[in-house]
């Protein structure tokens, strides 16, 4: 996705420039107020560890091609954002003067559409999203995938708008367009999971490393016990179904709606042998006919429907695990 | 992973070019970046019809190599992927542009067919400008130049480190490939099995590597200051090459 130079306009050019300029001098501020003197090396080190790993062909099953790291990302999970972002803008200007990857004009694009996209979407909204509470697994995989994705398809979608906004190409925006995404998709996947290989990896071995772990770590050694989850669980049942119930709003649902702008009704009447059978079994088993007591409009009636309508979804669901469990247990 | 040594290999070369003794690689620093930028600037500027305003200005290219004595083999090579890159966007312009601008013979120009040559003459200077700047001038000089133009102090470091440590992770990387596959011949890349393991083991030992390198900094005096020297003072001549070739892009442009 590295732009080159005759892509852009100066205009354009200078324009990226001056945003992705904003993005590191914030970058700077921020990372100044960390152990700047250890973080520095580190930031070095690093860069240059992606740099190399992304010559890494990691094979695509099933395709027969092959895919590489997303550094951005990467970078994001281990130094965090704006450490990140700029061993980013180091990596991407050594591409563009050693290896005529990306232009020195085009350079403020592809910072912003590389760096800004993969460090600051993928890297700090999408991984502390989903790692701010508990780092597991399950959520550095999330996080990698949603991440990689994410700052591709924005990245993408700035290449088309740029180029476009530059006059270079007379493809039309929809078509460009249509040509950028979906393969971008692709490739955020595939990059993605090989960033999420990696970072599991890191996240079994070290955990220590990964930004936000020793956050989400205290988090989640703040959190409650089994007994006071059951408890609030338990307090928020009541609560809805015996108070907010009461507000509950009067109007048709969804389905109710449709039927009385189709069929001029919401309850439909049924003839038949089996309608009334069906009809009279239900009039013995409900109870709490609408929500409400037999025979009375009161506030009560529909309070009480509201707790236990949760009690007996409670009673349903404890049966049928105590019931699962003694099957699984006689099949051992 | 032929890439590894080829990026290895090239990277070598550059550093060999930079270290020659020649006229251009004597000039300091910052006016040759001042004058590429200026050069690329104004070669992306021309409108995307004008073809012979953007080969005027290969005279530039063209004296600097003759009297530089600059190699170009291995411009060529970088020149690959960029082209790919250019003709990839250009290509539909002769599809979308039919208006006929003028005939060779019995063939007829239109507008998408010179907008998508002189999209792939801008692309071809500018990377000749940039590959010109960095066979006459080192990293260090580079990092230097930026650091008199106010660039963060930590980002000039950051950017000193991943270069010095670049060709180091690469020789590791390359190893670490090429043991993979002699055991698994035939494979194309990594089987995805070992995604995670394979980078994952780098990863680490490269953490472990930047606390040894920030251990041996701080051993050797360093105190969050990174002293970067250039080899000579701006002088004369210096000054004189920006204004000269200012003038000369400049006077090309408005012609």
């Amino acid at each position: 996705m590295h732009m080159a130079d005759a892509l852009v306009s100066p205009a354009v050019a200078g324009t990226m420039y001056a945003v992705s300029t904003a993005a590191a001098a914030y970058s700077v501020k921020e990372v100044k107020l960390e152990d700047l003197d250890r973080k520095v090396p580190v930031m070095g080190v690093m860069g240059a560890f992606v740099f190399a790993a992304q010559m890494i062909n990691f094979t695509i099953p099933g395709t027969g091609s092959s895919g590489h790291l997303c550094g951005g990302m990467l970078l994001s999970a281990i130094l965090g954002p704006c450490a990140g972002f700029l061993t980013m803008i180091a990596i991407l200007t050594i591409q563009c003067l050693l290896f005529a990857d990306g232009g020195l004009l085009a350079l403020g694009c592809n910072v912003w559409n590389m760096a800004f996209y993969g460090c600051f979407i993928g890297g700090f909204l999408v991984w502390r999203l989903l790692n701010q509470k508990n780092m597991t697994r399950g959520t550095i995989t999330a996080a990698s995938v949603i991440g990689c994705i994410a700052g591709l398809q924005l990245g993408a979608f700035s290449v088309t708008i740029e180029t476009l906004l530059s006059g270079i190409t007379e493809l039309p925006f929809a078509v460009f367009l249509g040509m950028m995404q979906p393969i971008h998709l692709a490739i955020g996947l595939v990059e993605g999971l090989i960033t999420a290989a990696v970072l599991v990896f890191i996240y079994e071995a070290r955990p220590e490393i990964l930004y936000g772990y020793e956050r989400a770590d205290r988090k989640a050694a703040g959190r409650m016990s089994r007994r006071g989850t059951i408890a609030a669980l338990a307090m928020l049942t009541l609560v809805i179904g015996g108070v907010i119930s009461l507000f509950a709003s009067g109007y048709p649902d969804g389905l109710e709606w449709s039927m009385e702008k189709v069929a001029g009704t919401a309850e439909l009447a049924a003839s038949g042998s089996v309608y009334q059978i069906a009809e009279k079994l239900q009039g013995m088993t409900a109870f709490l006919p609408d929500y409400a007591f037999k025979a009375s409009d009161s506030a009560a009636g529909t309070s009480v429907s509201g707790i236990f309508g949760g009690v007996a979804v409670l009673a349903v669901c404890v049966c049928v695990c105590v019931l699962i469990k003694k099957m699984k247990y006689k099949k051992r | 992973m032929n890439r590894i040594s080829d990026a290895i290999v090239d990277l070598h070369k550059m550093d060999m070019e930079a270290g020659k003794c020649g006229w251009l690689q004597g000039i300091h620093p910052l006016p040759k970046l001042f004058v590429t930028l200026i050069f690329i600037l104004l070669t992306v500027s021309f409108g995307k019809y004008d073809l012979p305003g953007v080969l005027k200005m290969g005279i530039y290219l063209i004296i600097l190599f003759v009297l530089g004595d600059i190699s170009v083999k291995l411009l060529l090579k970088r020149m690959k992927a960029v082209l790919l890159l250019v003709c990839l966007v250009g290509i539909a312009n002769p599809f979308f542009d039919r208006e006929v601008m003028f005939r060779l013979g019995t063939v007829t120009v239109t507008g998408g067919m010179v907008s998508a040559v002189t999209l792939m003459f801008k692309g071809i200077f500018a990377v000749s400008a940039s590959y010109l700047l960095m066979v006459t001038t080192s990293m260090e000089d580079i990092c230097y130049a930026l650091r008199k133009m106010h660039m963060p102090k930590m980002f000039v470091t950051v950017l000193m480190l991943v270069y010095r440590y670049m060709i180091l992770f690469l020789k590791e990387i390359q190893r670490m490939t090429d043991a993979y596959t002699l055991r698994a011949p035939g494979q194309k890349g990594v089987h995805y099995k070992v995604w995670g393991t394979m980078v994952g083991q780098l990863l680490l030992r490269s953490m472990d590597r930047a606390q040894n390198v920030y251990d041996s900094m701080t051993l050797r005096g360093y105190n969050g200051e990174f002293h970067l020297r250039c080899k000579k003072r701006a002088g004369g001549s210096d000054y004189l090459y920006v204004f000269v070739w200012s003038m000369v892009l400049v006077c090309v442009r408005m012609i």
